[in-house]
C-alpha cells in the first residue's frame, strides 16, 4: 500500500520507451482543465473576488502567511539536514502550503485533525510544539512517538492531531468513526481527514465516504490532489472528472477548490465545518494543487517528471500569491520576509540543537506500550536484550 | 446460576456491560434488529436503540476503521465481524492501525476494541464459514486473543475483554454456540485474561487446546483412559498472552504434550506452543511434542469431519505419545 521508502531512481535514458512526452496528460495544468466549478478567491493581482471571500482579518492573513513561509522554510531546512545525514527522512509540502494551512486554520478549537503524512505545517499551526516535531524528526527520547516511528510520523493530543501512519487511506474511516462518536454524544465538533489523490483509489476512501454518507458524520474529507502518488500521475488514479465528483455517489457534496489559493481554501473548509456543525454531514473537498518536490527525500522526481512541468505551478506558488495580496493591501516588504526567515531559523536551530543532544529512547522502551502492561513474553525478551552485549550503549 | 448456551451467555455479557457502561456500543452487519446471523446480539437493539446497536454497511474495513475512530473518541466499541473468514478486508485496520496505535503514539492514543467473531468449522460452512485464523492475529504485536469453550467462561472472558485496556480479538467457536451448555453465574463477574484452566487432570500426557476442540480432546482423553493412559487437558481460554506457567507445569509433570487445534498445522499456534515447551521444558520431555490439527489445505466442505482434528485423530496421537 504505502511506499514511503523508495530507492533513489536514476533518470531514464532519453529515448526510453518509458519517457513521458511533454504533451502527456500529466503535463497538463489541472487548473486549466478544470471548469468554473473550482472555487477561487485570490486573483493574480492580489485582489479578492468578493463572491467567496472568507473575510479574513489583516492579522489573520499575516499570521497565515507567516505559517506558510515557516512551513516552506522548515521543508528546506529539514531536507538539508536530511541530506547531511543527520535525520533519516523528510516528507514535505512544497507547493501545498495554502491547502494545508488554510484548511487547518479554518477549524475551530474543538475540531480534530486526522493527518496523512504531509501536513506537519497543519499540526504546528494547531499547536504541536516545534520542539516535539523536531524531536520526532530525530526519533529521540522526547519524540512523542518515542522513536518508534519514522520522521514525520508524529502525534499531538494537545494539537488535536492524531497519529500519523504510513498505510494509505486508513485515517479516512477512522476520522469518520471519530466524528460519528462525537455526533452520538451530541458534541459539536468537526473532524478533518487529509489524504492525497492516490488515497482515493484505496478501499478506505470508499469505506470512509460510504459510512460518512450513511451516518451523516461531521467529517471533512480533504483531498490534496497534488497531481502525484510518488511517480504515478492523477490520471492513473481515476477516470472520473476530478475527485470531488466522487462524493455524489455517497450522498456527500463535493467541492473543488484552487488549492493554491489560501483564501478559497479557508472559505470552503469553513463552509464544510459549518455544515458539519449544523448536522448536515460530511463534505468532500478536492484541493487542486501540485507537489513541487519529490514524494519525499527518498524520491527523485527527475525520473518521471520533466522540470518544465513545474513552471505553470511555480507561477501559481501559493506563498507568492499571498505575498502579492500583502504587497497590495498592507505594503509588505522583503525585509519582513527576512524577519520571518531569521525567526524560524533561530527557532529551528535551537530545536535541532536540543534534539541532537537528546539521547535515543532507552533500550527497554522498545518493549513498553505494546500492551498497557507488558506480558511475560515481552518481559522475557526485554530482560534477555538488557543482559546482551549492546545493553550499555543506551 | 442459570443454564445457558454460548449464544445466551455472550448476549448476557453484552447486555450487562452495555447497562453498566454507556460507552459500550455494538456495531456490525445484521447485529441490530435481527440480532446477528447467530442471534448473539438479539434483543440488544430493542433495549439500547440504534445509536448503540448499529447495523452498518457491508464493509468489514469500514466497520473496524470507524470503530477505531470511535475508540479514539472515547467509546468502547464491540464490533462484530459476521464470520472470522470475512475479517480480512479489515486486516489492515487491525494489524497496521488498531494493534499499533498505543505503541506508535507513545501512549497518547490507545485504541481499544473488542472484535467479536465466530470462528471454526463443523457447521458445514465450507471454505468461507469455517476457518480459524487466530495465529494470524497472535503474530501481530499488540493484540490479545481469546477463545472460550463454554458459556460461563464466554461471559466472564468477554466482560474482562471489554474492560481490558488493550485490543482483544474474541473468537467464538460457532460449532458449540448452542451445543455447549452449562451453568452461568448471574450478574457481574470476570474470568481473567491470560489464565488457562486444567479441565481434566492427568499424569501421562498433556493436551493443550481451546475452543470447540476441547470437547474432542476430552472425548479422546476418556477413550485413552480405557487403555490405561491418563490424560491432562488444558483449555487455554486466552491464547495470547499465553498462560505459559500452566502449560509448562503440566508438561513437566507428564513429560508428553499434544497440541490440538483446528487451524492448519504449519505456522499454526501449535507450532509456537511446541517451541515454547522445547525452550522451557526440554529436559522433562519423554516424547517429541505432537500437533493434531487441521491440514495445510483450504477448509473443505464435504470432508470437513476428516479435516477437523476430531477425537478419532487425537486418540492415536495420545497413545503413540504415551508409548513412545
Amino acid at each position: 500500500m504505502s511506499s514511503l521508502i523508495q530507492p533513489l531512481v536514476r533518470p531514464l535514458p532519453v529515448n526510453s520507451n518509458h519517457a513521458v512526452e511533454e504533451s502527456s496528460p500529466a503535463a497538463r495544468h489541472p487548473l486549466d482543465a478544470a471548469g468554473d466549478d473550482v472555487v477561487r478567491v485570490l486573483r493574480e493581482d492580489g485582489s479578492l473576488d468578493p463572491e467567496h471571500d472568507p473575510h479574513l482579518g489583516e492579522g489573520e492573513v499575516v499570521s497565515l502567511y507567516r505559517w506558510m513561509v515557516r512551513t516552506r522554510l522548515l521543508d528546506e531546512r529539514l531536507t538539508a539536514i536530511q541530506r547531511q545525514g543527520r535525520i533519516g527522512f523528510h516528507i514535505g509540502s512544497l507547493g501545498e502550503e495554502a491547502a494545508i494551512l488554510g484548511s487547518a486554520f479554518a477549524l475551530r478549537p474543538q475540531d480534530w485533525l486526522f493527518p496523512c503524512y504531509r501536513e506537519f505545517g497543519a499540526a504546528l499551526l494547531r499547536g504541536m510544539p516545534l520542539q516535539r516535531y523536531v524531536d520526532n524528526m530525530f526519533g529521540n527520547a522526547n519524540d512523542p512517538a518515542k522513536g518508534r516511528q519514522m520522521p514525520d510520523h508524529y502525534c499531538s493530543r494537545e494539537a488535536r492531531v492524531t497519529s500519523v501512519s504510513s498505510p494509505i487511506g486508513t485515517q479516512i474511516t477512522q476520522a469518520v468513526g471519530f466524528g460519528w462518536a462525537a455526533k452520538l454524544k451530541r458534541d459539536d465538533l468537526a473532524v478533518l481527514a487529509y489524504f492525497g489523490d492516490g488515497a482515493t483509489s484505496s478501499s478506505e476512501f470508499h469505506n470512509g465516504l460510504n459510512f460518512a454518507g450513511v451516518f451523516k458524520t461531521p467529517t471533512i474529507l480533504f483531498c490534496r490532489n497534488n497531481g502525484w502518488a510518488i511517480s504515478v500521475p492523477t490520471e492513473r488514479q481515476t477516470a472520473s472528472a476530478g475527485f470531488a465528483a466522487k462524493g455524489v455517489a455517497y450522498g456527500i457534496p463535493g467541492v473543488r477548490v484552487d488549492g493554491n489559493d489560501l483564501f478559497a481554501v479557508v472559505k470552503v473548509t469553513r463552509d464544510a465545518v459549518a455544515r458539519a456543525s449544523r448536522g448536515e454531514g460530511s463534505t468532500l473537498i478536492e484541493a487542486l494543487t501540485y507537489r513541487l518536490s519529490g514524494h519525499s527525500t527518498s524520491d527523485d522526481p527527475k525520473a518521471y517528471r520533466p522540470e518544465a512541468w513545474l513552471e505553470p505551478w511555480k507561477r501559481l506558488d501559493p506563498v507568492v500569491r499571498v505575498r502579492r495580496y500583502l504587497d497590495r493591501n498592507l505594503g509588505w516588504s522583503d525585509a519582513r520576509d527576512k524577519e520571518i526567515e531569521a525567526e524560524i531559523d533561530a527557532e529551528l536551530r535551537a530545536a535541532v540543537l536540543v534534539a541532537e543532544k537528546t539521547p535515543p529512547p532507552a533500550l527497554e522502551s522498545m518493549f513498553e506500550g505494546v500492551f498497557a502492561e507488558a506480558p511475560w513474553h515481552l518481559v522475557e525478551q526485554r530482560d534477555a536484550l538488557l543482559r546482551g552485549p549492546r545493553a550499555r550503549q543506551h | 446460576m442459570s443454564q445457558m448456551n454460548m449464544v445466551q451467555a455472550i448476549n448476557d455479557a453484552l447486555r450487562l456491560e452495555m447497562r453498566r457502561d454507556s460507552r459500550v456500543v455494538v456495531l456490525g452487519e445484521d447485529v441490530g434488529k435481527v440480532g446477528g446471523v447467530f442471534r448473539v446480539t438479539q434483543g440488544l437493539f430493542d433495549e439500547f436503540g440504534d445509536e448503540r446497536v448499529i447495523d452498518t454497511p457491508l464493509s468489514e474495513g469500514g466497520i473496524i476503521g470507524a470503530a477505531i475512530g470511535m475508540a479514539l473518541y472515547g467509546l468502547v466499541p464491540v464490533p462484530e465481524i459476521q464470520f472470522a473468514d470475512f475479517i480480512f478486508p479489515a486486516y489492515d485496520q487491525i494489524v497496521s492501525e488498531l494493534a499499533k496505535y498505543r505503541y506508535r503514539s507513545g501512549g497518547e492514543y490507545p485504541a481499544k476494541l473488542v472484535i467479536r467473531t465466530p470462528v471454526g468449522g463443523g457447521i458445514r460452512g465450507g471454505h468461507y464459514h469455517s476457518q480459524s485464523p487466530e495465529a494470524q492475529f497472535i503474530h501481530v504485536a499488540g493484540l490479545k486473543v481469546v477463545c472460550p469453550s463454554n458459556p460461563a467462561d464466554a461471559k466472564g472472558l468477554l466482560l474482562a475483554a471489554i474492560r481490558d485496556p488493550d485490543p482483544v480479538m474474541f473468537f467464538e467457536p460457532k460449532r458449540i454456540y448452542r451445543a455447549a451448555k452449562g451453568d452461568v453465574p448471574e450478574g457481574d463477574y470476570t474470568v481473567p485474561l491470560g489464565v488457562a484452566k486444567v479441565v481434566r487432570p492427568g499424569k501421562d500426557v498433556t493436551i493443550v487446546t481451546w475452543g470447540a476442540m476441547l470437547y474432542e480432546s476430552l472425548e479422546a482423553a476418556n477413550q485413552a483412559a480405557g487403555q490405561g493412559v491418563d490424560v491432562e487437558v488444558i483449555d487455554l481460554r486466552t491464547l495470547w498472552p499465553l498462560d505459559i506457567d500452566t502449560v509448562i507445569a503440566s508438561v513437566k509433570k507428564t513429560g508428553r504434550v499434544v497440541v490440538v487445534h483446528e487451524a492448519p498445522k504449519s505456522c499454526g499456534f501449535g507450532a509456537e506452543i511446541v517451541s515454547l515447551v522445547n525452550e522451557k521444558a526440554f529436559l522433562h520431555l519423554e516424547a517429541p511434542p505432537v500437533r493434531v490439527t487441521g491440514f495445510d489445505t483450504p477448509f473443505p466442505y464435504t470432508l470437513e469431519n476428516e479435516y477437523l482434528p476430531l477425537a478419532h485423530r487425537i486418540l492415536p496421537a495420545l497413545l503413540e505419545t504415551a508409548r513412545y
